[in-house]
């Protein structure tokens, strides 16, 4: 019998893996050979996908892109065995999939077991350390719970970057009958997918972080609130929850401790906004996502008018690995403020696409450049937008600034959610400028007029100074509309949209017909 | 109730009326629940909407258009959504936007005149690692090519 990895992560699927996977089965049929197909998550190298990866004595070897035309030959070079000279000759041959460069470099803590187990085998999450750190949470008390988290200096990663174990405590000590764990799991931005692979690929590591909270601050009911363009991360997620649940790690007296925890996943319809937490809940509630005024905090207040944790995908499913090593373990990693990893997403124009977890602290350059292997187009790559639409775009003498909140606040730009987009010389800048108000001007929940107007009046601007009108007088219009959007808007649509905008023009005026000099003026 | 809905449709209808009657928050799930078996949320049935709901019909009528994800007019066999955010759009993807209006014969929000595909615009489908991306029904494509999405068209909806 040879076990064989196809992966059934979305990406590796819009590349073809489920004809592959389809293929290697009949061909194994045909041949009489005994096959395990296992379907597992990606490993995040997306230019190698469909990534196959056969067992062998040694490790896994992976062989990729395979695509179904590759899967006769790939049999001949594989059977009987993987680690013979045969298969090394193999054209796709790759070698052992933990040597890869680009994996052997990453520092892998939440991403530990993506790419690796069958997402929707609860065995395969055990026998990978899952549940060790709902087990150990099981033997503290709530505010030992919240202290190890706070200890970790882990920060929310859906953009805001705030402390999450003060927001949990928060909530351990708001008292109420009823409280909530809601997972902010609508992944918006451009450049993002690392929440969804958490979902494909390792859902019972989000489950079991999200149980391990309602544990901390005593609420008994979560909700996971999932973009409704993840229709695979739909159907992972309920699988998972549904196996939980048999098992007695989800529902009444969890594992017999006493503890009650419902979970279940709730679809998102489309809007933007509604990544925002308090549009989130509005949305929970099943009325239009309307952005709140705060305070309230949600914390306090939060859905249905009770105390509620909102988090991130990988905020909440990098609690299980704190509880498991520690929070000093986590905290070693990283650099300032910016503890512990950050699983960054390349894409774009990049030769080398994917999922890449490093302590925070490496530079934008080696990203780009050691793990992208450059442009895909091979021309220089001229700007970087950093962290979803709301981000700045970077210029080239901004690469080496690494990755660390503090770091690109003193640059005027956000990591967010750890997403990097790059762009080749071929684009253009004010065009980039005049799709972020209008993506602003589409999204806008229009409760506040800077946002609602002013990314209307954005796109209209910005359309007279590609057609060169009243030069000086439409870029000073569009700096005053910027700044009434920064420093008048309600929510962090409207208040960051003049991120891309500005950094736009002052990072590359002469796209907006400008030389330096009139640009700064 | 609309008569352009059939018995069935009007008792699929129903049965998810009374299903989320009482979940908190259950008007999202619901319009899921319609939109998935119908294709659209037929405002006829707002009404029946609010009364289960103890909402008014302008309430229901605020939700569902607020959310770009629910329509309320029938749509083609086929949903063709193309992603149009940044990471797509450095891989060329306002090219493929053109290149499929002019092969459709359709802009976003149409039809094909044979009924076959409607062609929405989506922002960011988290495939961004193969831009760029389309979702044809409930599967995403990445690395897509004007070609690639006419023969991928062909496949789906006549193959
Ligand atoms: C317009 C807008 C969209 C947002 N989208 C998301 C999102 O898709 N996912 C997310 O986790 N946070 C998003 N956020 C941030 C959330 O408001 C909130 O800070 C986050 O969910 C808190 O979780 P964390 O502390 O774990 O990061 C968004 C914020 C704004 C203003
Ligand atoms: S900034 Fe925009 S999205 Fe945010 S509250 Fe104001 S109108 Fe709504
Ligand atoms: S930007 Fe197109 S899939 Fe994300």
């Amino acid at each position: 019998m040879v076990k064989v990895y196809v992966p059934i992560d979305s990406t590796a699927l819009s590349l073809g893996a489920e004809r592959t996977a389809k293929k290697m089965m009949q061909e194994a049929q045909a041949r009489g050979v005994d096959v395990t197909l296992i379907r597992n998550g990606s490993r995040g190298l997306f230019w190698l996908e469909p990534l196959v990866e056969v067992e062998t004595a040694q490790g896994r070897i992976a062989f990729g892109p395979v695509q179904p035309k590759d899967v006769a030959g790939l049999f001949d070079a594989i059977f009987t065995d993987a680690l013979s000279d045969t298969a090394k000759a193999h054209p796709l041959y790759l070698g052992l999939t933990d040597e890869l460069a680009w994996l052997k470099q990453q520092q892998r803590l939440t991403f530990a077991r993506v790419g690796i187990i069958d997402p929707i085998s609860l065995e395969d999450y055990l026998a990978h350390d899952g549940y060790k750190g709902l087990n150990n949470a099981l033997g503290l008390s709530g505010a030992d719970i919240v202290k190890a988290v706070t200890d970790s200096g882990l920060r929310g990663r859906g953009g805001a970057a705030f402390p999450t174990g003060i927001k949990w405590n928060t909530v351990l000590n708001a008292p109420s009958e009823q409280k909530y764990v809601v997972c902010n799991a609508d992944e918006g931005d451009s450049g993002t997918y690392s929440d969804r692979m958490v979902m494909e690929d390792d859902p019972f590591m989000l489950i079991e972080g999200m149980t391990i909270a309602g544990i901390a601050v005593g609420a008994s009911q979560g909700y996971i609130y999932l973009r409704s363009e993840y229709p695979h991360a739909l159907k992972t997620l309920n699988e998972a929850i549904r196996k939980a649940n048999v098992a007695g790690y989800l529902g009444d007296d969890i594992l017999g401790s006493g503890h009650t925890f419902h979970l279940e996943v709730r679809r998102a319809a489309g809007a933007y906004v509604c990544g925002e937490e308090t549009s989130l809940l509005e949305s929970l509630e099943g009325k239009r996502g309307l952005v709140r005024f705060k305070p309230p905090l949600p914390a306090i207040e939060g859905l249905f008018g009770k105390p509620t944790i909102v988090n991130n995908v990988i905020s909440l499913a990098t609690i299980p690995i704190i509880l498991d090593k520690g929070a000093q373990y986590y905290a070693d990693y990283g650099m300032g403020r910016s503890r512990g990893t950050l699983p960054i997403q390349l894409a774009g124009n990049l030769k080398q696409t994917g999922l890449v977890e490093l302590a925070f602290g490496a530079t934008l350059r080696e990203l780009l450049y050691d793990y992208g292997g450059g442009s895909a187009s091979g021309r220089p790559i001229r700007a970087v937008q950093v962290g979803g639409p709301l981000g700045a775009y970077l210029p080239e003498s901004q690469f080496d600034t690494p990755l660390d909140y503090e770091e690109f606040t003193k640059i005027w730009a956000v990591l967010g959610h750890g997403g990097i987009v790059a762009f080749d010389d071929n684009v253009d800048m004010a065009k980039m400028a005049r799709y972020a108000f209008e993506f602003c001007a589409v999204e806008s929940c229009g409760k506040c007029t800077p946002c609602r107007i002013g990314s209307t009046r954005g796109v209209e601007v910005m359309d007279k100074i590609v057609l060169g009108k009243n030069h000086p007088n439409n870029v000073q219009l569009l700096r005053d509309l910027s700044d009434t959007m920064l420093n008048g808007s309600l929510c962090a649509l409207g208040g960051m949209t003049p991120y891309p905008v500005l950094s736009a023009l002052n990072h590359f005026p002469e796209d907006f017909g400008l030389s330096n000099k009139e640009a700064a003026a | 109730m609309d008569n352009t809905l059939s018995h069935e449709q009007h008792a699929q209808i129903q049965a998810h009326i009374q299903a989320h009657q009482h979940v908190p928050g259950g008007l999202m799930p619901l319009l899921h629940a319609i939109q998935d078996d119908i294709g659209y949320v037929p405002e006829a049935v707002y009404p029946e909407i609010a009364k289960a709901l103890a909402l008014s019909v302008a309430e229901v009528h605020g939700v569902v258009s607020f959310y770009h994800h629910f329509r309320t007019h029938p749509i083609g066999k086929h949903v063709l959504q193309v992603c149009r955010a940044e990471s797509c759009q450095a891989m060329g993807s306002e090219k493929l936007e053109a290149a499929l209006k002019a092969t459709l014969g359709v802009d976003y929000h149409q039809t094909t005149t044979d009924g076959n595909v409607t062609l929405l615009p989506v922002y960011c489908l988290g495939n961004c690692g193969c831009s760029p991306a389309v979702m044809l029904d409930d599967e995403v494509y990445g690395r897509m090519s004007a070609e690639k999405v006419t023969d991928l068209i062909a496949e789906v909806c006549h193959g």
